[in-house]
């Protein structure tokens, strides 16, 4: 029955070129067009409210869904190995978006305190203006996480790779106590990528991409991506009404019963996406899809260069520390072997011995990396997190997710690497 | 055979040569799925044959309502149980008495009945399980991916136009298999509508 010459799964890099895109039907055009449109004409009155209704697949309006962007979901879906995607604007988009669909005034989601310094502000803040109050846990102490769970809980959310620090998380436990506690465990892999982890393998049933980073790769788009791993059962219980009950905003549609395994995908694009807007352009899903295509060969480059630096670096005499988990020694090496064995990404943190004033002196010296607030460029990228991102965080909260006065953080480029060691030995001196 | 997992050649197959399928179990009510998939797949082109005891005599999207299998005046090349698992057992039993058989017994996504399938396999019928009709036919057309839907399926060869209507893409699109993951399946086999 099987036609083994037909069904045998591609690999990586042959999905980070095909999935999602095809010949345009209508013109041959080999590269995903880009298609920008605000809408798409109806057959008639009735295909229309087929596709209002959701009864029929089909584009209605850019915010809602475009035929350029949906290749970058399909893609991305298919790298993570989830059942579907949904893009947004950013990757902040992407988790207001997916948060939308889990929780209502007064609920709680339990967030590791190792997080992207913006990720920390939005959920101590903004999204505790919608009502969604986020309770911290230590992701080096899976019992705090356990200890944060209350009836309210939602979501467990967590990066696989930290930023900025290089924590690696310990997925696999922690999809363990999100099942135990019925929720769905929520895993931002920015850092390390779909290429390095596919953490729906160990259990995370949303995962969520700041596209801006190495999946785009060269620091041209700001983009986001809700990849829905479809293994959570939505109508367990009535804690997601806008997965398991009536919706209002779709004249009664129960989205789980309708959509079942890709569900969530479709409840981000259908209530959210489209209620609350923040849709991403076709150009910078074309820009990102390009980008894509190399991901295996840039990620790999990244790495390479990545580990030859954190080791150049730790033998530097004013260099106080390095936490890059490829480094054997590394607190996080043993989880880096097990999570991330092809390499640990390129993003890493440093302590100076000089403290604050030695890392303003750094990122002010250095001519080859650019002193700017991205990550996973082909440039290398160099911040000061406590005068920058981080900033806006109390002391105590810069320290805790990583980024004290001393830190530096690196966001190591594909360029030769004996040229990135001769600009930091440079600054340094 | 298994059906735990399908080829995508067998379901495509399917989907390209039965004309007439009869939906056991088709709702009236506009926003429930075997609404959604019936409307849809008259939409593409099949003759759709609703069966509902509660609503025999009416018309659904202008086609006669039948109570039963035994009811519908003429051949059926598949039968598409929208009727939870254990009530597929009586719906092939029902589908024997068929004269000509039909040649694919299809139960939804979350409907399996095994003894169904082997007493409908043994009989020449050929069997899915636990899937949907409108959704392998969005995700081999690959129409299912303007909802970001990952249709495990990759292809260079431009498909041909569909002859009629906007916003279609047609089924007979040489595809290999695309990127068909452990948590996909996984996923797959736990879905519950």
């Amino acid at each position: 029955m099987i036609d083994r010459t037909t069904e045998r799964t591609p690999g990586f890099a042959t999905l980070a070129i095909h999935a999602g895109a095809q010949p345009d039907p209508t013109t041959g055009a080999r590269a995903t067009p880009i298609y920008q449109t605000t809408s798409y004409v109806f057959e008639d009155v009735d295909h229309a409210a087929s596709l209002f209704g959701l009864q029929t697949f089909g584009n209605i309006y850019t915010r809602v869904g475009n035929p350029t962007t949906a290749v970058l979901e399909e893609r991305v879906a298919a790298l993570e190995g989830g059942t579907a995607g949904l893009a947004t604007a950013s990757g902040h988009a992407a988790q207001v978006v997916a948060f939308h669909c889990l929780m209502q005034p007064g609920d709680e989601f339990v967030a590791s305190r190792k997080l992207y310094g913006g990720s920390i502000n939005q959920f101590n803040h903004a999204f505790k203006n919608f009502g969604w109050n986020v309770n911290w846990a230590d992701p080096d102490d899976m019992s705090s996480f356990e200890k944060a769970i209350t009836p309210k809980t939602k979501a467990i959310f967590t990066e696989s790779i930290a930023n900025p620090g290089g924590v690696v998380c310990d997925i696999e436990a922690m999809s363990l106590l999100a099942k135990k506690a019925h929720v769905p465990l929520i895993v931002d892999n920015t850092l390390a990528t779909p290429y390095l982890w596919t953490p729906i393998e160990q259990g995370a049933d949303i995962v969520i991409h700041s596209l801006t980073k190495f999946l785009g790769g060269h620091g041209n788009s700001i983009g986001g991506m809700v990849v829905d791993a479809g293994t959570f059962d939505w109508s367990r219980d009535d804690r997601y009404p806008m997965l398991s009950k009536p919706r209002p905003e779709y004249h009664g549609i129960v989205m789980h019963e309708t959509f079942g395994n890709f569900a969530f995908a479709v409840a981000c694009r259908a209530l959210a996406l489209r209620d609350i807007g923040p849709a991403l352009s076709p150009f910078n899903s074309f820009l990102i899809l390009t980008g894509i295509e190399t991901l295996p060969l840039r990620i790999r480059r990244h790495c390479d260069n990545a580990l030859a630096v954190a080791q150049w670096l730790s033998g530097h005499k004013k260099i106080a520390w390095v936490s890059y988990p490829g480094l054997p020694g590394d607190r996080y090496h043993k989880l880096a072997r097990k999570y991330v064995p092809k390499g640990a990404g390129s993003v890493f943190t440093f302590g100076l011995k000089g403290g604050y004033d030695a890392g303003i002196k750094l990122v002010s010296n250095v001519k080859l990396f650019s002193h700017l607030a991205n990550i996973g460029d082909t440039r290398s990228l160099i911040i000061h997190p406590a005068s920058t991102t981080h900033r806006q965080l109390t002391d105590e909260q810069k320290v805790a997710s990583g980024a004290g006065p001393d830190v530096v953080r690196l966001s190591i480029g594909i360029e030769d690497k004996d040229d990135i060691i001769a600009d930091l030995e440079q600054a340094l001196a | 055979m298994s059906h735990d997992s399908y080829a995508d050649q067998y379901i495509r197959g399917i989907l390209n040569s039965v004309k007439t399928i009869a939906v056991v179990g088709v709702s009236p009510n506009t926003i429930r799925p075997s609404y959604f998939a019936f409307k849809y797949l008259l939409e593409r082109g099949y003759r759709m044959i609703p069966v509902n005891p509660g609503h025999a005599g009416r018309e659904l999207l202008g086609q006669t309502v039948y109570a039963k299998l035994a009811d519908i005046p003429e051949p059926i090349d598949m039968v598409d149980v929208f009727r939870s698992s254990e009530h597929a057992l009586g719906i092939v039993q029902e589908a024997f008495a068929l004269k000509p058989l039909p040649k694919v017994i299809w139960m939804q996504l979350g409907v399996r009945n095994d003894e169904a399938a082997r007493l409908a396999e043994a009989n020449g019928i050929k069997v899915v399980m636990n899937r949907c009709p409108k959704i392998e036919y969005g995700r081999l057309s690959s129409e299912i991916a303007w909802m970001g839907v990952n249709t495990r399926t990759i292809s260079a060869k431009k498909a041909p136009l569909p002859t009629r209507g906007i916003q279609r893409l047609s089924l007979d699109r040489p595809t290999l298999s695309g990127g068909a993951t452990g948590a996909a399946t996984r996923a797959q086999s736990k879905t519950g509508s």
